[in-house]
């Protein structure tokens, strides 16, 4: 059971094989049986959660199930909620809480799921290993000297362990997927402008987007739709994207016809030879399902990462600056002046990335250097969003490794901001492009896990989940577990 | 490049100690250097990204949704009085 899908879960609740009830128990259990070592929850209310699933228990024997009935999925630090503190895992926050829900929070509970507690993730979701977390690192239940990925470090460390069968994350240059691939899970970016954001604690307004962190593509599909949908209060959610049937599309078991484009600047020297290896087999996989392997180049990758680490921290410099002291957070003690109080309440409430990347986008967006930096960088992104278009002008999709390494130790990179940032060199493009994205398990190297990339045109994802759902019918590793979290069949 | 790092955090209104500082620039500089490999790009005549889909903003109506939450609100506030924040005296 622990290990078992969403979807899973759902049979067997719908069957009245289980109360949901009793799967909250089960993964409180879990919870405080590890989560000690790992410290993929920084926030748990046991008694909250077992009443939601009372309640939804109370709800199944009178109405018919929701979509989500009685499922636990945890949501990361990152996003609003009623219910205990929102923290993004920064001290300026500490002890913050939201005066109302993320709409993907009502969605949630609308769909009738259990919100099982907050996740760990880097502060303000800056950074690609949960160690910027201010409430501790968290650690990869496949070998618990190693980063779990970040920012949504936790949400995958949670369910990789099955601590959770499901968790929310959000991306802002890769922070889904990237944990998701180096902890074995599924984690599925949506289309800029699918989710709301409102309620979700900005980063980067114009690349931020929430998704799903699960053990299957089935699973994925199942939250995304629930959490999807157009919402008046967020200017940037889309009111006219097209509909796809979400789970339909995860029925596809072969991939007949299907054009997979392998972009040359996705397999490169110095990328680690395991994960490359693990993707060529792959897509040799997804040939013998049927598809074409068609090589296409995106000629502007290379510029990327520099793009992204402009216009992030650009954007971020301006949506952390209501970080005051004012109207809510961390205060210095006995301020001098206002300026004090300011100057002195950052300082000592943001950590040290956040102030990198708060100092880097004051820089690029200073009197004198605009043109040079944050206007070139959204010329550049522009040439990136076409490099896609020409692209799927060839292919249906186009696959590549999510990350170019394995998890790292702990503390391997986190001295050296340049390195980590180039960590996520294959996630950041899809981010700028506002693209669909998903990472799937697809192998292991150095014995971790290695995330295969799924990247579809806008609005796409019935194409993504059926290219995913398809090589993971032919596959099984999504169905590997850790050792040391009773997974061992 | 060489950045004055204490002028940047005045900006964005953060107070560095002077052992952050002395991490924090050179730090600056190396993210920075990277950063300007996309002088290498051609973007004549490309223009500039103002949304990813180019989609257009959905209106709504204008009128009045929000309901009176003050107290709510200023729940989570370091210091209120009255209904109203409580900061440094601004003007003399």
């Amino acid at each position: 059971m622990p290990f078992s899908s969403l979807s899973e879960i759902k049979s067997r609740l719908d069957a009245g094989e289980t109360s949901a009830a009793e799967v909250a128990r089960l993964y409180l259990d879990r919870i405080a049986a590890h989560n000690e070592l790992l410290n993929a929850f920084v926030y748990i209310d046991s008694k909250h959660v077992m009443d939601q699933a009372e309640a939804s228990d109370r709800y199944r024997a009178g109405h018919e199930a929701r979509p989500l009935e009685g499922l636990p999925i945890a949501v990361k630090d990152i996003f609003c909620t009623r219910d205990g503190p929102t923290q993004c895992c920064s001290n300026i926050l500490k002890g913050f809480h939201a005066p109302y829900d993320a709409q993907v929070i009502t969605l949630l509970k609308e769909a009738g799921a259990i919100l099982v507690g907050k996740t760990n993730m880097d502060e303000f979701a800056m950074g690609s290993s949960t160690e910027t977390s201010a409430f501790g690192i968290c650690r990869n239940p496949w070998d618990t000297d190693a980063i779990p990925g970040g920012s949504s470090g936790g949400s995958a460390a949670a369910v990789a362990a099955a601590l959770t069968p499901a968790a929310l994350g959000t991306d802002t240059g890769g922070s889904i997927r990237q944990p998701a691939s180096v902890c074995g899970i599924t984690g599925l970016k949506p289309t800029y402008g699918r989710v709301s954001r409102r309620g979700i604690i900005a980063f980067a307004s114009s690349l931020d987007q929430a998704g799903p962190m699960t053990r299957t593509v089935r699973d994925a599909a199942m939250i995304t739709a629930a959490i999807s949908g157009h919402d008046s209060r967020d200017a940037t959610s889309v009111n006219d994207a097209p509909a796809i049937d979400w789970l339909g599309a995860c029925d596809a078991t072969d991939m007949k016809g299907v054009k997979i484009g392998r972009p040359k600047e996705y397999f490169v020297d110095g990328m680690d030879a395991g994960v490359r290896n693990s993707v060529d087999a792959a897509l040799a996989q997804c040939k013998e399902l049927g598809a074409e392997i068609i090589d296409i180049s995106l000629p502007h990758t290379g510029y990327a990462v520099a793009a992204y680490y402009v216009i992030a921290p650009s954007e971020a410099s301006a949506n952390l600056s209501r970080y005051d002291g004012v109207r809510f957070g961390h205060r210095c003690d006995n301020p001098d002046d206002l300026l004090d109080m300011y100057t002195r309440s950052r300082d000592e409430g943001f950590g040290s990335e956040v102030k990198r990347r708060i100092l880097t986008g004051a820089f690029a967006l200073s009197s004198g250097y605009y043109d040079a930096y944050y206007l070139k960088a959204q010329k550049v992104r522009t040439l990136v969003q076409q490099d896609f278009i020409k692209a799927f002008e060839k292919v249906d999709i186009i696959a590549t490794p999510t990350s170019p390494i394995t998890a790292f130790k702990l503390g391997e990179k986190s001295d050296d901001p340049l390195t980590m940032y180039l960590s996520d060199i294959f996630t950041i493009a899809v981010n700028l492009a506002g693209l669909p994205g998903l990472s799937q398990p697809c192998g292991f190297a150095n014995d971790m896990p290695v995330g295969l990339q799924w990247i579809a045109p806008a609005w796409r994802e019935d194409v993504l989940l059926g290219a995913a759902a398809a090589y993971e019918h032919a596959t099984d590793w999504h169905t590997r577990t850790p050792s040391g979290f009773g997974g061992e069949s | 490049m060489d950045i004055d790092v204490n002028k940047v955090a005045m900006l964005a209104r953060i107070r560095l100690t002077d052992d952050e500082a002395a991490e924090l620039g050179p730090q600056l500089s190396g993210i920075l250097g990277y950063i300007e490999t996309l002088s290498e790009v051609d973007t004549e005549g490309v223009a500039a990204t103002a949304h990813p889909h180019d989609a257009a903003m959905p209106l709504r109506a204008n009128v009045v949704t929000n309901t009176n939450r003050r107290d709510e609100l200023q729940a989570s506030a370091p210091k209120t009085e009255s209904g109203l924040y409580v900061v440094p005296k601004v003007i003399e």
